[in-house]
């Protein structure tokens, strides 16, 4: 396909919501409003479920809730697919790419060749863009890279059709009609990314999620170094940082991300208010970057006290109060549109 | 985040691709900026790393010592845990912890076997002629 333009994002999802729906016209979409429109933000320390025996902590939403969302309060009729049969996938996502409609695709990561070895888990919810096929290759646009690449006809096959916890199933995706978004709209769908935010942020009843969930998550950090001895602990402090700050986050656990979002929200709603709030969510997206240096003290082996574990749990209770106050106050503004 | 305080350190991205994190610029505007890396999170990375390294190689000796199948030796070494496994193979999580059994896993019928060879991607014989 000629004139395809690869646009790179710090979030995988965002990326190709962006780069899709600007293909359809909306030009002045970004990475930013694809996030808080697509209430993207999130915090949970999840239930059950560890990682390498370890805390299995997320700071975002649902895999697929952003696009979904974003759509779906912007009036835009989606194409979703999910297959059973490899070669009907396969069929499909040619049909597709040969009249030149670029899809969004969910893989795993771990067959992912072009990614590096240290990043090949089994992660899959990694979303990219496939545009074009060459003979035995196809063409594709990975929203977290700076240049597009290519994969072959096997080794797609295979990431779409991972297997494991959010086995992609050969899931595709795209917009098909995007009718016109007008400045009204387009103002309803932030206040009600923001309400959405809101709610998930401080009123989901539970304790493992919001800001709550980070409290929890402090609680935890608190016992340990006792209950696990310092190289374990340390290990579980090092998943946190990883899942906060890795590729993908736009740092900060995506707080700055959603930062950026409410300062262009600021100005799209012509309210003030909200880049003040933009800025406490600032101050949270430092203070999680001064949580994950703490931590590394503490897996480098440079401080590893009880101290220095209860000093990292501090840190996660002041971004807890921070964000209560940032949320509560983004609720009593009542945002209008 | 300020623009000047994005870090560019050396890791596991290099000759890959640098990464968008948002940043403020000199107006206090957010922009995109890109970068190399971070230590704080790359020494997270290698630490995670390593300690699956540890895990392969004491399940290696396990395997080697009769306590336990080659099933888990080649589940550690491609960073799988159960639900994966299973995913992969279409045993149930009980099935393959039976299977992790060096008994149990004597027995395995070759169709069996079989499914444990692609998951993993070696041949059956890999399997079977467990090697140091």
């Amino acid at each position: 396909m000629e004139n395809f333009k690869h646009i790179q994002t710090a979030h995988c999802e965002n990326g190709v919501t962006v780069n899709l729906l600007q293909r359809k016209g909306l030009d002045f979409f970004n990475e930013p409003l694809a996030f808080g429109i697509g209430s993207g933000l999130f915090y949970i320390h999840i239930p059950f479920l560890k990682i390498n025996k370890g805390p299995a902590i997320s700071f975002r939403s649902m895999p697929g809730a952003i696009f979904k969302r974003t759509c779906k309060v912007l009036d835009i009729d989606v194409v979703h697919k999910k297959f059973r049969s490899k070669e009907e996938a396969e069929c499909f996502l040619n049909e597709q790419v040969d009249i030149g409609n670029p899809v969004g695709c969910q893989v795993g990561v771990f067959h992912l060749m072009y990614f590096p070895k240290a990043y090949r888990f089994h992660f899959n919810a990694h979303n990219l863009i496939v545009y074009d096929r060459q003979d035995d290759n196809y063409l594709v646009s990975d929203p977290i890279m700076e240049v597009t690449t290519s994969v072959t006809r096997e080794e797609l096959e295979k990431v779409r059709f991972a297997k494991g916890p959010f086995a992609p199933k050969g899931h595709i995706y795209y917009p098909e009609k995007v009718g016109d978004v007008s400045d009204e709209l387009l103002r309803k769908a932030i206040v009600k990314g923001i309400n959405h935010n809101v709610r998930d942020m401080l009123y989901i009843p539970s304790n493992r999620t919001g800001v709550r969930g980070i409290n929890y998550t402090a609680s935890q950090i608190r016992k340990w170094r006792a209950k696990h001895g310092e190289k374990k602990a340390g290990l579980f402090l090092g998943q946190i940082v990883r899942m906060q700050e890795e590729i993908g986050t736009g740092g900060g656990g995506f707080r700055f991300l959603y930062a950026a979002f409410l300062e262009q929200a600021a100005e799209r709603l012509s309210d003030d208010r909200l880049i003040k709030i933009s800025e406490k969510i600032t101050q949270s997206g430092d203070l999680w970057r001064d949580s994950a240096l703490q931590m590394a003290g503490i897996y480098k082996g440079r401080i590893t006290s009880q101290k220095d574990f209860e000093h990292s749990a501090d840190i996660l209770n002041e971004i807890s109060a921070l964000e209560k106050e940032a949320f509560k106050e983004l609720k009593s503004f009542k945002l209008k549109y | 985040m300020k623009k000047h305080e994005l870090p560019q350190d050396k890791g596991s991205l290099d000759n890959f691709t640098r990464e968008v994190c948002y940043v403020k610029n000199k107006d206090g505007k957010y922009e995109k900026g890109l970068s190399t890396g971070w230590e704080a999170k790359q020494v997270a990375l290698d630490n995670a790393w390593e300690e699956i390294d540890r895990i392969v190689a004491e399940t290696k000796q396990e395997v080697l010592d009769g306590k336990v199948s080659p099933v888990k030796y080649y589940m550690e070494l491609n960073v799988m845990d159960l639900p994966v496994l299973a995913g992969y193979t279409g045993f149930f999580g009980w099935q393959i912890k039976r299977h992790m059994k060096p008994s149990v896993f004597k027995k395995l019928s070759d169709k069996k076997l079989q499914k444990y060879a692609e998951a993993f991607e070696v041949s059956v014989d890999d399997l079977t002629n467990f090697k140091r």
